[in-house]
């Protein structure tokens, strides 16, 4: 469903993206992980749309479409999510307008009705519960005092409500005691499904433990340098990134 | 052309038709102050972005007869209040007044209530220097004179529900009104102006709130005229020791519209929250001009005053502090933001400090913006669409101060007008309605 082929793109002028390449099917979870400043969140963001990144070359198609086709909203509607690393905090937007007009914007792309208010508002309760957040959750604004553990939640409640075709991760876990990792977990162990893929950007072994990979993947210097399954997590767990740098060298 | 020979007649029926002394000297008084102040150029500074070229225009005429109209201005829903209906400035009807409330005219003043609204107009806040409080005193024809009792708590809120006939073009409406809360009283003073006229109008109002020792007053004051109606006027108000002043402003709509809002922190320990939201659009201009005087020790002051300019809309604001020397321990903010929504908006914001005391805490920002790309992105990654993000994030700017007021009547009523006014298309704002 994603076929990434060596994929270049900068940041003003500055190339982070160096020769990306990497294939997601249906059905598999994919963990990426490396070191800070790797490219990790840089890869989803290029892959969600977002301004400021410039794509200098390489291929990305999407259900055999060319991505790079799309505007970010309409990535969106085709299916892709992204669980951004820092959710922003928009005061004066409550949770429960921006996630009707989340859902509508999808269905609608989709060729389904918009969902009428009382059916919305019983569904977003009833995932807010899954995700573990209060009620008046959905009155606040979106992501405005969360705590960095209930903005996380909140991504992952959006990506419910969505049922995106493929889930983007980035660092969802980072920020997370132990219980609410396994909220996260559970969230998308939930997901897994034989048609959506799922890319799992973590810096930790430690969420894997919940969510057993298919494959782990090392990102580093703007590309994949290893891929194995989830034993390379545990690998890197133990001896950390340098012995890559030196395998790669 | 000038104001003053625009309404020369106006000032002359209005003074041949009165036999109280006073009150037409009061008004020659402002009258011939008014005329001999040079009328505001470009270069003038308290009118620099605020051209009043809009009013010169015309021949105005104060409003004769029985008022015409058959609107009901603004209304609140499930908020039971005290009604106090003005058309063209003439009070038509009012509900009955709760316990330890009075209401007087001016035009129907009793030969000893004379002497009180002579005192009391005298000893009034208004500034003899500024343009549109001189209009007001030269043309005055009446005054609602609002006095809340001792210790009172109004369970209901007061509504002057001030509307704009159909049949008021080419009229001028000066109108005041003062609001007297005595010591330890609280109340919740509502003020809306709406208009029907669809010819040019002149609206001048001026409101005083008298804030005795420990009362405390909630007060909107909903600026909603839209047309061809020019709004030129001001609140004033006087805070007593530990007063408490919670004022929220709007403005929308209209050709023009100027405010001019002082408060003078006259009481120690006295708090002041001064909040207000302007969003002109087409080419409609709005001015915001606030002054905080504090002249004694220990009060504060939070004031936060944002703004979305659309189309080839104009705003200004222009923020002033002054502490005086003896206001030691002020604790004084003010924040402006502006949103501009349209590469011919414009906006002109300026911030004013002049602080003669040494032992204060002081804080002024004043920014112009457009929506952040971060939060836009948000939006589009969850597939919403960008007119439906920037239309939705616009709101939020606003609805962030509406979410801050105390009654939910004023959000339920202004939530909905805001969201219909950013929806260039009713569909980008469905989700807020
Ligand atoms: N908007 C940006 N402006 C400037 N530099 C950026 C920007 N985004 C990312 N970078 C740089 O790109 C590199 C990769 O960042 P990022 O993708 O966030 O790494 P990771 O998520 O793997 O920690 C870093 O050196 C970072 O400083
Ligand atoms: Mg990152």
């Amino acid at each position: 469903m994603l076929k990434i082929d060596n994929l270049t793109a900068q940041v003003e002028d500055l190339t982070i993206l160096n020769g990306l390449s990497l294939e997601v099917k249906p059905g598999e979870v994919h963990a990426i992980m490396g070191p800070n400043g790797a490219g990790k969140s840089t890869l989803g963001n290029v892959l969600a749309g977002r301004d400021g990144y410039t794509v200098t070359g390489g291929t990305v198609e999407f259900d055999g479409k060319n991505l790079f086709d799309l505007e970010a909203e309409e990535r969106a509607r085709a299916g892709i999510f992204l669980a951004f690393q820092y959710p922003v905090e928009i005061p004066g937007v409550s949770n429960m307008e921006f996630l009707k007009a989340s859902v509508d914007a999808i269905r609608t792309a989709r060729g389904e009705e918009p969902m009428s208010s009382m059916d919305f508002i019983k569904l977003a309760r009833a995932k807010c519960k899954e995700v573990d957040l209060p009620q008046d959750f959905l009155k606040r604004g979106v992501n405005e005092g969360f705590s960095g553990g209930e903005k996380k939640r909140n991504e992952l409640l959006q990506m419910m409500l969505l049922e995106p075709r493929l889930c983007i991760l980035d660092e969802t876990d980072s920020g997370l005691d132990i219980d609410a990792l396994q909220v996260v977990a559970k969230g998308v162990n939930d997901l897994r499904s034989p048609d959506r893929g799922i890319i799992v950007v973590t810096h930790y072994q430690r969420l894997l433990d919940f969510i057993i990979p298919d494959y782990v993947h090392v990102l580093a210097k703007g590309r994949i340098v290893k891929s194995g399954d989830k034993s390379l997590a545990l690998e890197l767990e133990k001896h950390g990134y340098s012995w890559i740098d030196e395998e790669v060298a | 052309m000038t104001l003053p020979l625009r309404a020369h007649r106006a000032h002359q029926t209005l003074q041949s038709d009165t036999d109280w002394s006073w009150l037409s000297q009061w008004r020659s008084q402002a009258w011939s102050t008014f005329a001999d102040t040079p009328w505001p150029t470009r270069k003038t500074e308290d009118f620099k972005y605020t051209p009043l070229k809009s009013l010169t225009n015309t021949d105005w005429e104060l409003p004769t007869g029985s008022a015409k109209g058959t609107g009901r201005g603004v209304e609140f829903e499930n908020w039971p209040r005290t009604v106090l209906t003005l058309i063209d400035g003439r009070l038509t009807d009012h509900d009955e007044l709760p316990e330890g409330v009075t209401v007087k005219l001016l035009s129907k003043a009793s030969a000893e209530d004379r002497v009180r609204f002579e005192q009391r107009l005298e000893a009034g806040l208004a500034d003899n220097k500024q343009l549109f409080s001189l209009v007001n005193q030269a043309l005055l024809s009446e005054v609602v004179w609002i006095e809340i009792a001792a210790n009172q708590q109004l369970e209901k809120p007061l509504h002057i529900n001030q509307i704009i006939s159909s049949g008021a073009q080419q009229r001028v409406i000066p109108v005041r009104v003062l609001v007297d809360v005595a010591n330890s009283a609280r109340a919740t003073l509502v003020e809306t102006f709406s208009s029907e006229a669809d010819g040019p109008v002149f609206i001048n109002p001026i409101t005083e709130l008298m804030l005795a020792d420990n009362a405390r007053l909630t007060h909107y004051h909903l600026l909603m005229e839209q047309g061809d109606v020019r709004h030129l006027g001001a609140v004033q108000a006087q805070l007593g020791a530990y007063a408490n002043l919670n004022a929220f402003h709007m403005a929308l709509g209209g050709v023009l519209k100027r405010k001019d809002i002082t408060v003078y922190h006259r009481g120690s320990g006295a708090e002041l929250n001064l909040n207000g939201v302007y969003l002109p659009r087409g080419k409609e201009h709005i001015d915001y001009h606030t002054c905080l005087e504090h002249e004694v020790p220990h009060c504060t002051s939070q004031e936060v005053f944002r703004g979305i300019i659309g189309d080839q809309a104009k705003a200004v604001f222009n923020g002033r502090i002054h502490i005086h020397k003896d206001a030691q321990k002020t604790l004084a903010q003010l924040s402006n933001k502006n949103l501009l929504t349209s590469h011919q908006a414009e906006v002109d914001t300026k911030p004013e400090l002049e602080i003669y005391a040494d032992d204060v805490k002081c804080a002024h920002g004043a920014t112009i913006s457009q929506l952040e790309q971060k939060s836009l992105f948000y939006f589009l990654a969850r597939g919403i669409s960008r007119p439906e993000a920037e239309v939705m994030l616009s709101f939020g700017f606003i609805n962030e101060l509406l979410e801050g007021l105390e009654d939910e009547p004023v959000r339920l009523l202004l939530r909905p007008v805001l969201a219909n006014l950013f929806a260039k298309e009713d569909i980008w704002a469905r989700h807020l309605l």
